[in-house]
């Protein structure tokens, strides 16, 4: 990977981190819904971009901007406080919801 | 969280999550998948590490009296750090290649090696909390 690829890639990190706090702060209540749309929508832009993109814009755009918008971090701490009933409801939305996107990411990228 | 200024907390976003993203490239670039048996270790272990981290902040007094060091440390380095999108592509690409038990061990694994870390971090810091409590001290 080249200095430049890295440089924003990092920056493209940046980027959707400010997003994700920026939907984290607007619509996590008592339901995380912030936190599960940037994860969903990151996870079919990462598939699209893996089935069709050059390695260049993979690493910029994957890596760097669905990476930093989407979180697992949040998503395991968000869990074990939500409790075992409402913790699990979200690891399994949040899961199969994202495993979903990904592959219809793909998919589409893929037939386009 | 919402004490902090909108705009000050998505600058301690960005610069957290620059950090720990540029953390998770040059790391996922240094042990691809190809370099670790054909299976993403790398990212697994991004995720669970980052996950225990950001339960740790817990434990941070300095990150419960700031705000915006909380934000930079928990939404953007953790954050930044970890992956969903990763997660779910490398499993989906695992089950694809028909690999369906490194799909199933690669999904379940991470998941219970974060879930697993968060809870037992979150027990201790609830424990040490109450001690100090008791000890009628400030944390």
């Amino acid at each position: 990977m080249s200095t430049t690829t890295l440089l924003l890639l990092t920056l493209a990190g940046g980027a959707g981190s400010a997003l994700r706090y920026a939907a984290g702060r607007a619509l996590d209540r008592g339901w995380h819904v912030g936190t599960l749309l940037v994860n969903l929508v990151g996870s079919a832009l990462l598939g699209g971009l893996s089935a069709a993109a050059s390695p260049t814009l993979v690493a910029v755009l994957g890596v760097g901007l669905c990476g930093g918008l989407t979180t697992y971090s949040a998503f395991a701490v968000q869990s074990v406080e939500q409790g075992p009933r409402r913790g699990a409801a979200y690891v399994v939305v949040t899961i199969a919801g994202c495993l979903c996107a990904a592959a219809a990411g793909w998919l589409v990228a893929s037939a386009a | 969280m919402s004490a902090l200024p909108l705009r000050w907390g998505l600058l301690a976003a960005a610069a957290g999550g620059a950090l720990g993203t540029l953390a998770r490239g040059a790391l996922a670039e240094a042990l691809p998948p190809s370099a670790t048996g054909g299976f993403p270790w790398t990212v697994l272990v991004v995720n669970v590490t980052g996950s225990v981290l950001l339960a740790s902040l817990a434990l941070l007094a300095a990150a419960r009296a700031r705000p915006w060091l909380a934000v930079f440390l928990g939404t953007g380095v953790c954050g930044g750090f970890t992956t969903m999108s990763t997660a779910s592509v490398d499993t989906v690409r695992l089950l694809h290649d028909g690999r369906l038990l490194a799909g199933a061990a690669y999904a379940g694994g991470t998941l219970a090696g974060a879930l697993l870390g968060v809870w037992l971090l979150l027990r201790l810091a609830g424990r040490r909390q109450r001690r100090v409590a008791d000890e009628g001290g400030d944390l």
